[in-house]
């Protein structure tokens, strides 16, 4: 035996899933979603996604590049943060803005915290914030579904079902579940992101804990309010939050225990925040407020074998 | 007064966590081919868990099969006995997998095989017969552990042992040795079984095999089912889901009965002994003939070994001697390992000499042989989910990175059993075991302050 061995602690063999992998599955799971914000909103919803997608891996290219880290852009994160920051952003957006968003989402909110696995809230919805306080008019200007088809080339404005809501009007439920009413791109046709819940729980790449809290919370709100349930689960941009924001790995409790908290705690702040808030929509600041309790519900939550030692001693 | 009997059960009860690895078992139809002897052996006297042995032979003795060369040195010792025949040529010291440097006898073979005069099947009255021929024949934990097995069933009158489990789960992806021993050595496994219950007063013995085994669990049934014996209606054999660690103590133990062995306690505190089906087969066999332990099944694959097989080997045998047995390296080899590809040892060359306790030889070609790389952890919690002992690694490697002793303490490190699942699960790679063993130093290391 001439040549020295490969030395190194078990195991020896590993699973072939990888962190790729498991992104692809996400970008698949979107894949619907896209399909629906393109079919809604033309080409146009392309453009945006493509555009947002391109930024965000520049900007953590150039980032890695810069702290002399690792490039890690193969791992694909920074394609499923631009994508959903893609979908969380009315039709008519500048182009510009889109990109300036994905570069805060990935420059500011995940690499200056570490990287992937190490940011503290959610890219996606922390740009979507410092968007919508920055550039309140585009990000709040909706488009009506297909208005590309009627020759026009401005999006035409339109109100959201929460608009239209709150003002007494009705939207007809076959609307919100199929996505012709106004809004962001990815949030308004539900059947496309039950779609992909439905692919990531088949892959086994979140746990059905968060989502369904979250959402059971909001429409057991609902129910006490007086509010129509199916109404707030279709409408606005819980049923994608709750699916691919709040299950997000990093920025959320990684015990199931921990899980169930923090869902409950989105739906119950979404709810309080539509019902009693003045802003267009509470899912964002829920999922970003409780993504920064993260660290004290895993405190709280996480099991502990040291009891019996201690009463020992 | 006849007490009530614990029922047998008749299917497994859930376990936690655990992986989904390959079974790879190539070699499950393989009849074990008996080695012929080798020109030399080398035995270590560090072959088990505890104090080493003694050499109680100087170079230039001539040695017999079976004769002791190594005596035990305490209670938790099992003595160390001539694998062949021949001339003690050095006695001199070996590193083993462990990295630790051992005392080891090298006997050079005449090529005789010559059994020693001492050999003659012990008397068997009581559990205190029992206890002393188990240390006697020099058995340990045969399914990798290597725990010297007379101190495990010198059991305590008040701590009240009910439950004999028979590990033939094999639960390590390729390793083969443990499924042959139950179809080629099954009257000695029953005798074994019966034997144990009979003098430990133990109640029922269930043998635990997982069903990626059908001609063991066929073998062990009929075997039970012509047995005349009284104690055979107390033994069955449980068959159990295939999953990674089925094998390992605790999770057989709530597999089979049910009951979870609580944090920093042993498997007696919830009445149970558990025992490989290799040592209990041994046990069978020692008892009829009085031959000690000084021969292993070893299952030998792997992408890079020309022939698998399953083989018995004098124990000190070096593994290249073993792989030259099996048609030697069909291609470059890139690592060796010890043991099964979830918890076995790479070593680094084939000089190693095989021990007691070794139960697999696997050599793994260049592309097996190296691990795809650690990326960042994305915090998906499937170490958490695979952990069979419900530990959160990822918190773990935290405390690592922080040299947090409170911290690891409260997350439980030294309960880990190192079974690898979570490593083996976690999507960026990480090297989970050999992060917790640095922890469990860092925890000793602070307990000896």
């Amino acid at each position: 035996m001439e040549e020295i061995l490969n030395i190194s602690v078990s195991p020896h063999i590993k699973t072939k899933t990888s962190t790729t992998r498991i992104m692809l599955d996400v970008i698949v799971a979107l894949v619907p979603a896209m399909t629906a914000a393109i079919i809604l909103f033309g080409i146009r919803a392309f453009i945006i996604i493509a555009d947002t997608v391109f930024a965000a891996v520049l900007s953590e290219y150039l980032c890695r590049r810069v702290m002399k880290r690792d490039n890690t852009i193969h791992d694909l994160s920074a394609v499923v943060t631009g994508i959903l920051l893609a979908l969380n952003l009315p039709v008519g957006i500048s182009p510009a803005i889109a990109a300036f968003g994905a570069v805060i989402a990935i420059a500011v909110v995940k690499q200056m915290f570490g990287g992937i696995g190490n940011n503290f809230v959610n890219p996606a919805l922390a740009a979507r914030i410092i968007l919508m306080s920055s550039f309140p008019k585009p990000m709040t200007t909706w488009a009506v579904p297909f208005y590309y088809k009627r020759g026009e080339v401005d999006a035409v404005t339109a109100a959201t079902p929460f608009v239209i809501h709150n003002s007494g009007g009705d939207v007809p439920l076959k609307d919100l579940f199929l996505g012709t009413t106004g809004g962001c791109m990815g949030e308004t046709c539900a059947l496309a992101l039950i779609i992909g819940f439905i692919y990531l729980l088949i892959r086994r790449i979140i746990s059905p804990v968060i989502p369904l809290t979250y959402i059971g919370t909001a429409a057991l709100m609902a129910f006490f309010w007086h509010e129509n349930i199916l109404f707030h689960i279709l409408s606005g941009g819980l049923l994608i939050s709750a699916i691919f924001m709040a299950s997000d790995y990093t920025t959320t409790p990684i015990n199931t225990k921990g899980k169930f908290i923090f869902g409950i705690g989105c739906g119950i702040l979404t709810f309080l925040i539509r019902y009693y808030g003045n802003l267009p929509e509470g899912v964002s600041f829920s999922v970003l407020i409780m993504n920064i309790l993260v660290p004290l519900i895993e405190r709280a939550t996480a099991p502990r074998f040291d009891k019996k030692e201690n009463s020992n001693a | 007064m006849e007490k009530s009997r614990l029922a047998l059960p008749e299917k497994p009860f859930r376990i936690h966590g655990g992986a989904n690895t390959p079974h790879r078992k190539n070699t499950r139809h393989s009849q074990s081919v008996v080695m012929p002897c080798p020109e030399q052996v080398v035995l270590p006297m560090s072959q088990h868990i505890g104090a080493p042995c003694k050499p109680c032979v100087k170079k230039g003795f001539t040695v017999a099969v079976g004769d002791v060369i190594g005596e035990s040195t305490g209670h938790i010792c099992a003595p160390i006995h001539a694998s062949i025949s021949g001339k003690v040529s050095k006695i001199t010291q070996v590193r083993l997998p462990n990295g630790h440097l051992y005392d080891a006898v090298v006997i050079e073979s005449d090529g005789e095989m010559r059994m020693s005069k001492s050999i003659k099947p012990p008397v068997i009255n009581s559990d205190t017969d029992l206890i002393k021929a188990v240390h006697d024949s020099g058995l340990v934990g045969l399914g990798g552990a290597g725990f010297p097995s007379h101190v495990k069933i010198d059991i305590h009158q008040e701590n009240h042992c009910d439950t004999l489990i028979v590990n033939c789960s094999e639960c390590e992806p390729y390793i083969t040795a443990d499924n042959r021993e139950a179809v080629e050595n099954t009257e000695d496994v029953l005798y074994g079984i019966i034997t144990l219950l009979r003098y430990l007063h133990v109640e029922r013995a269930i043998i635990g095999v997982e069903d990626n085994k059908p001609d063991a669990i066929r073998s062990l049934k009929a075997a039970i089912n012509n047995c005349k014996e009284k104690e055979a209606k107390n033994i069955c054999v449980l068959k159990l889901r295939s999953r990674y660690p089925q094998g390992a103590e605790k999770v057989l133990i709530k597999a089979c009965t049910g009951r979870t062995v609580p944090p920093h306690k042993l498997p007696v505190d919830v009445g149970c002994i558990v025992m490989n089906i290799t040592s209990v087969g041994f046990l069978g066999s020692y008892i009829k003939t009085g031959v000690p332990l000084i021969s292993k099944r070893v299952t030998v694959d792997g992408s890079a070994v020309n022939e698998a097989k399953n083989v018995i080997v004098p124990i000190g045998t070096s593994v290249r001697d073993i792989i030259d047995f099996c048609g030697g390296y069909k291609e470059t080899c890139g690592k060796l390992i010890i043991g099964g590809p979830m918890t076995g040892v790479s070593v680094p060359d084939d000089s190693c000499p095989i021990l007691k306790q070794n139960n697999a030889v696997l050599a793994l070609n260049k592309k097996d042989s190296l691990l795809p790389p650690a990326t960042d952890c994305i915090r998906c919690g499937r170490c958490i989910k695979s952990c069979p002992m419900k530990l959160a690694p990822v918190n773990i490697e935290t405390a690592v990175k922080m040299k947090d002793i409170d911290a690891l303490n409260k997350n439980g490190v030294t309960l880990c059993m190192e079974c690898g699942s979570c490593a083996y699960n976690c999507p960026a790679h990480r090297g989970l075991v050999q992060i917790i063993r640095m922890g469990k130093a860092m925890v000793h290391n602070a307990a000896k302050e």
